[in-house]
């Protein structure tokens, strides 16, 4: 176990400095020059140079890159003598636009985008698998046609063209919704469910459809099973059938999935938060990207990476849990 | 008929024909079975592979494929199960006509503790009854199949079970409802030889001391000649030669009984070729 917990961490390492070289790379090398960017209009050869050394920006590549690094871990400082910025831990550089440290921007809009991710889990999760579950026991029938139909047309149907429809449908025409605005869930819980509802159906639709196709498909896999078998010759239910013995091995791969999905969600749903508005991840990295500020994209880039490496890690975690005979070290 | 006079038989089957729809119209891969199972009888079917045999058994438990056509008659003690509704049949299954599969390790769901398994047919069909009694039960099932160390193996999962083991532990998930009827379908054809007889003998004591009829479906003949006491001989989907077991080994009728037999290699045959029924029949490629 310790092993295998050993082998998985130093895997992770790997991949995220690979991550971290190749955005860096990009960002920082392939863009243009943040300096002149900074410097603006009215700008001078000096100017530029100070800036440059400022953002360590002089160095060879490979210094910058060190700098860097060790400024995710230990944190790092900006400029020299009296205009010295210290940056701590995890230090991912200033914005371009705003000059404020990366970390604390992401840091500030995690939660909204938090917010969305859990919820749209939920309901993709809840929807998926039961709709799925049902397509399955009832294959061929017209039940699995209308909701295979269905998924069809949610994975068919762009988030930016569901969000603004429903907008334009639950709030414009229908009233039934208030306009998306900022409410902390402390203050309104009401409201507060009201304006990430939107947000969390269009997220959870595209999602949905995807896994009930993928319940589905597993279920119908292990309806095959002998011990699926097994369980009808003992006499049990149909219904204790579907859920104990034919859904419960077929979630096994869907774990999986949702453990990456769901990280990814976390590090911004980049359309629908720009779409309703919310000041999460996504739209940081949206409004970063029109800006080009680069520190912000490579952070955000970052935290992206970092969220599904880890979510990886915790399914495998997971998984045994979930599936016996991945128990490490309970053989007999 | 192993049925004596005064008794009826616990199974009759009468005209029994399973058939499953094609492009070019129906396949019948059973085809009117008539066959009788006395009250603590033990009938052997055996054939070779799609003679219809574990259609046969399927078509008792109502557990037929999708689309699979099945007519004719089954009497279950004095009931007739063709006529039960799902629900009704479902409070059968288990219950009181249990089955035990071919292959011990695919047939038990690898996610549960083999005291789940065992427990939750007791769990379903017995009302008001708490886990721990059904736990209970499943320790107790577990011994008489004489797994050792039952308290604490009820906990393990099929996979810390060695074939053998987990053959038993599908036999006692059968013996904790003390059914009527056992069918055993090919019970011991994933296992080796050495733990095919400690399974044989197993069902042989389990008939013996719970006096319910064993229906054993296999393509050994070695295999039924230990157990049964009655035989069928299917090939493809017709029943070629029933009766007694000892007068078919002695004294077969039919052509294809005799080639079976003379298909189990015995120790005391000259040294030659190695028969087939395929050869025999002249279905099979040339012989090189």
């Amino acid at each position: 176990m310790i092993r295998f917990l050993v082998n998985r961490l130093l895997g992770m390492a790997v991949v995220l400095f690979l991550v971290c070289v190749f955005t860096y790379v990009i960002f920082f090398v392939l863009s243009p020059d943040p300096a002149v960017q900074i410097c603006g209009k009215n700008c001078t050869p000096e100017a530029i140079d100070r800036i440059r050394a400022n953002l360590g920006l002089d160095q060879p590549f490979w210094s910058q890159f060190w700098t860097f690094l060790t400024g995710l871990f230990a944190g790092r400082t900006y400029g020299t003598g009296a205009n010295l910025i210290d940056c701590a831990a995890p230090c991912l550089g200033y914005s371009f636009q705003s000059s404020q440290p990366v970390t604390e921007m992401i840091l500030q809009r995690l939660p909204v985008s938090a917010t969305v991710a859990i919820g749209a889990a939920v309901l993709w999760l809840l929807a998926g698998v039961s709709a799925g579950l049902v397509s399955a026991v009832r294959e061929g029938r017209f039940t699995d046609r209308f909701i295979t139909g269905l998924t069809l047309t949610g994975m068919s149907i762009p988030n930016y063209v569901l969000g603004l429809s429903l907008q334009f449908l639950l709030v414009v025409t229908l009233g039934w919704l208030p306009f998306p605005h900022a409410v902390a869930f402390g203050d309104d819980p009401v409201q507060w469910f009201a304006n990430f509802l939107m947000p969390w159906i269009v997220l959870s639709i595209g999602a949905a459809a995807v896994y009930t196709r993928l319940t589905r498909a597993n279920v119908i896999e292990t309806l095959q099973e002998n011990y699926v078998r097994t369980a009808r010759a003992k006499g049990l239910r149909p219904g204790l059938v579907w859920r104990r013995h034919a859904l419960r091995p077929a979630l096994t791969p869907i774990v999986t999935i949702f453990g990456m999905d769901f990280a990814g969600l976390l590090g911004g749903a980049l359309i629908t938060e720009t779409v309703f508005g919310l000041n999460g991840v996504g739209k940081l990295a949206a409004d970063s990207i029109t800006k080009n500020d680069q520190p912000v994209i490579m952070g955000v880039t970052l935290l992206a990476a970092f969220l599904v490496v880890v979510g990886n890690m915790i399914v495998d975690l997971l998984y045994t849990t979930i599936d016996p005979r991945v128990r490490v070290g309970s053989a007999t | 008929m192993t049925s004596t006079s005064d008794e009826r038989p616990l199974l009759r089957v009468r005209g029994l024909t399973v058939g499953f729809p094609t492009a070019a119209g129906t396949v019948d891969v059973v085809k009117s079975l008539d066959f009788d199972l006395a009250r603590g009888g033990a009938l052997g079917i055996v054939g070779e592979s799609g003679s219809g045999k574990s259609m046969t058994s399927l078509a008792i438990m109502g557990l037929l494929p999708k689309g699979a056509k099945r007519t004719g008659s089954i009497e279950f003690d004095g009931t007739e199960l063709s006529e039960l509704r799902e629900r009704e049949m479902q409070a059968v299954r288990g219950d009181r006509i249990a089955m035990v599969f071919q292959d011990p390790l695919s047939s038990l769901n690898p996610y549960y503790t083999v005291g789940t398994q065992i427990s939750e047919a007791y769990l379903s069909h017995r009302t008001g009854v708490t886990r721990r009694q059904a736990r209970k039960v499943a320790i107790e099932a577990m011994e008489r199949v004489h797994i050792r160390n039952a308290p604490r193996r009820v906990d393990h999962y099929p996979h810390q079970f060695s074939g053998g083991m987990r053959q038993r532990v599908m036999i006692a998930m059968t013996l904790s409802m003390e059914p009527d009827l056992i069918i055993a379908d090919e019970p011991t054809t994933a296992l080796d030889v050495t733990v095919q007889a400690q399974i044989l003998d197993l069902l042989a004591e389990i008939r013996r001391d719970t006096g319910a009829g064993l229906i054993l479906i296999t393509h050994d003949l070695a295999v039924v000649s230990e157990v049964a006491d009655h035989l069928i001989v299917m090939r493809e989907g017709d029943l070629v030669e029933q009766g007694a077991a000892e007068r078919i080994f002695c004294d077969p009728q039919e052509d294809y009984t005799r080639m079976l037999l003379d298909a189990v290699p015995r120790i005391d045959d000259e040294i030659g070729l190695l028969r087939t029924a395929a050869v025999e029949t002249g279905t099979a490629e040339e012989d090189r």
